[in-house]
Parts: structure tokens; sequence; C-alpha cells
């Protein structure tokens, strides 16, 4: 048994595949097919649904469901009211929609499904994901502060007090980090993910090949490794919601620049 | 990495369905339920608000008729007082008026009784007198056989009698 290698590809579990021979369904001439990360997508949304549902009862004196829900929409409430103002109200049905539908995935990418066969997949571990909610915030942004301000939105790039010489200097620099915001909300959430899965795996391949190698090494190599991973899989816990939060905080933000300008 | 190698293959996939399930999250979720659980919590942050209002409204109502009760039963307590103080001094009048004329008639009486005391003891002095004068005169004529006339017995009776 010892002899035989353990095949552990951290990458592996990023794999998309089609399920159940969609591979070959197309919408204008562009794939379609329903993958694993599309399945978690709807699981996702299905498990949303329900916790949201849960909250519907419109109680008085709210249960525990309920006020769970309710706190979730409270804390979305408050964050914009905090940073846009009595204006933010309004998203309050986007920011919550792509907070909860972001700390929903990666909290069940997280779920231990491996233990009875099954591969949670954590769809926001892709760019391709995560680029599109963070293009979809940032067009909001565009749509916002055009629709209020005009052209005068440009103003945004040349921030109060800016002395007149500096303006072609600073200008620039502050278009381009402004045009830098959808990459870095983007890649923040696809490389936390992915670094936390990559880690994950990593580490259960050294508990794996540890404890294949003998016992010594499961000792020496193996169970620190596990201890590690338990740890880990707090922390990961806590990034999921972190980052989560961070890409509902940056987006109100940037919706903050667009509602009140600088 | 997959992200990557499989990016050409999978991105429209990863695309549309991402919209479609994000956009069923958002108007179905974010736009259909998230206002209505804030409705909720609205209305019951007003209905606790209106409550208090209320509770508030109720306690200020009950302070000031406990404060008009106050008055009144203070206005009252007074008005009791008065009538109390009016009887007492209605009753000590009449009852000094009632001594009064007791203490009058028990005088009238007295003066009446000593009137006739006075009457009584002066007719029993007469009485007396003539008794006296009378026997005296009987005396003398038995005893010196002489005849007394009857002034002179009374002068001599009156002479002794004030001399005790």
């Amino acid at each position: 048994m010892a002899a035989e290698q353990a095949k552990v590809d951290p990458m592996y579990q990023f794999t998309i595949e089609p399920l159940a021979g969609s591979g070959g369904w197309e919408l204008a001439g562009y794939n379609i097919a329903f993958t694993n990360s599309a399945l978690w997508m709807l699981i996702t949304t299905v498990v949303l649904f329900l916790f949201v549902l849960g909250g519907m009862r419109r109680e008085l004196v709210p249960g525990r469901w309920q006020m769970m829900v309710e706190s979730f929409t409270g804390f979305i409430d408050n964050m914009l009211e905090a940073n846009i103002g009595k204006a933010g109200r309004k998203y309050v049905p986007y920011v919550f929609s792509l907070f909860m539908f972001i700390l929903f995935a990666n909290l069940l990418g997280l779920l231990p499904l491996g233990v009875i066969g099954l591969h949670p997949f954590t769809f926001t571990s892709h760019f391709t994901v995560t680029g599109v909610l963070a293009i979809i915030s940032f067009s909001i942004v565009l749509i916002v502060g055009f629709w209020r301000h005009g052209l005068h939105f440009f103003s945004l790039f040349v921030p109060h007090g800016t002395p007149l010489p500096m303006i072609p200097v600073i200008a620039p620099i502050e278009f381009i980090s402004f045009m830098v915001r959808p990459f870095s909300l983007g890649l923040r959430l696809f490389v936390a993910m992915m670094a936390g899965h990559v880690l994950l795996e990593v580490l259960s391949s050294f508990v794996i090949d540890g404890t294949n190698a003998g016992a010594g090494f499961g000792l020496l190599v193996g169970l620190p490794s596990f201890l590690l991973m338990i740890g880990i899989c707090a922390l990961e816990l806590l990034v999921a919601g972190i980052q989560a939060y961070v890409f509902a905080l940056l987006t109100s933000l940037y919706i903050n620049d667009a509602e009140n300008l600088h | 990495m997959p992200q990557i190698a499989q990016l050409a293959d999978t991105w429209s996939s990863q695309v549309f369905w991402l919209l479609v399930f994000f956009g069923i999250t958002f108007f179905v979720i974010g736009k259909g339920m998230v206002p209505k659980v804030m409705d909720t919590v609205a209305q019951r942050d007003g209905q606790i608000a209106a409550d208090l209002a209320a509770a508030k409204a109720a306690r200020d109502a009950a302070d000031e008729q406990e404060e008009a009760w106050r008055v009144k039963e203070n206005e009252n307590r007074a008005a009791a007082q008065a009538i109390v103080a009016k009887a007492k001094d209605e009753a000590a009048a009449k009852s000094e008026k009632k001594l009064k004329a007791a203490q009058t008639r028990i005088d009238k009486k007295l003066t009446d009784a000593e009137v006739r005391i006075a009457e009584a003891r002066t007719a029993a002095l007469a009485e007396v007198e003539a008794v006296a004068s009378e026997a005296a005169q009987d005396i003398v004529k038995t005893l010196a056989g002489v005849k007394v006339t009857k002034p002179v017995a009374t002068a001599a009776v009156k002479e002794q009698m004030a001399h005790g």
C-alpha cells in the first residue's frame, strides 16, 4: 500500500465539467453547458432563497430565523446608509443579493461533502464569475455616476483642493486607479477563495502522503498538517465572510463615489 | 490552473449561468423578498415607537388626572375643615347662650329665694316680738301686778332683743 502514490492535484478541484451530457448546449453559438459550477450557482440560489423565505413570516415578534434574516438586511442597510447616506437605501436589493450570493457560495464551497463522496465547487474561485460580478458593480457605478452628474462625473478624477498645475498629473493617476477597481474587486475574491482551497488541498495531500509513507512520517508530517488544516478551515470560514463583506463594502464605497462624487 | 486552461471552453457557460442565477437572486430575492423583510422591520420599529408614544401619553394623562385629583382633594379637605369649624363655632355660641340663660334663671331664683327668706325672717321676728311683748306684759302683770302698756312692753323687748 505504501508504495502506491496518492495523486492529489490541488488544482483539480477547480476543474469545470459539463453535467449530464449538457456539454453541447449552445445559445447563439456560445457554449452554455450546465456545469458543476452552474449547479453550485443553482444550489446557492436555492439555499439563499430558502434562507430568506424563512425570514418572510413577517411576525411582529420575530423568531430566530426571521431575526437572522432581518439582521442580514439590517446589516446591509446600515452599511449602505453609513457609506452613502439616505440615498443608499435604494441599493439594498443589489448589495444584499451580491453579499449573500458570494457569502453563500463561499460557505457552500467549504462544506465537507467530500466525506460522503460529493464534490463541492466554489464558483467564486473562478475569475470568470468574480469578474462578471465586479463588472456589474462597476457598471452600476458608471451608470449611476453619469445618470446623476452627467459629464460632471469626470470631476471624480480631480480631488478637492488639487492645485491647478497638478491636475494633468493627478487626473491620469486617479483615472487609472478608478479603472483598476473592477479588476481589484474581482481578483481579490477569486484569489482569496482559490488560495484557501489550494492550501487546504495541499495540506490534505501532506496528510495522505505522509500517512502512506509510514507511521513515522504520519506522526511527523501528517498529524501537524491535519491540525493545521482544522485551524485553516476555521480561518477559511472567516475569509468566506470577510471576502463577501469586502466585496459588498467596496461596491457600496464605489457607489458612494457615483452618488456623491468627492 | 483550470481557470485559465479551460477559459476558452467555459467562459460563456460561466457568464451565462452566473447571469441567470445571480439575476434570479437579484430579482426574486433582492427585489422581491428583501423589501418585504425590511418593511417588516420598519413596521415593527414604527409599532414600537407608536407604543412608546402611547404609553408616554397615557402616563402624562394619568399624571395630569392625579394632579387634578390632588387639587380637588385639597379643596374638599379645606371645605370640610371650614364646615367643621363653622359647626364648632355655632355649637359653642349656642351652648354659651344656653348657659347664660340658665345662669340668669338661677340668679333670678336665688334672688327670689333670698327675698322670700328675708321676708320670712322679718315676719318671724315681728311675730317673736309680738309674742315676746305679750309674754312680757303677761309676766309683768302676773309678777308685779303692774299693767304695762303694749308699746312700753314692745320697746323693752326690742331693747332686750337688740342686746341679745
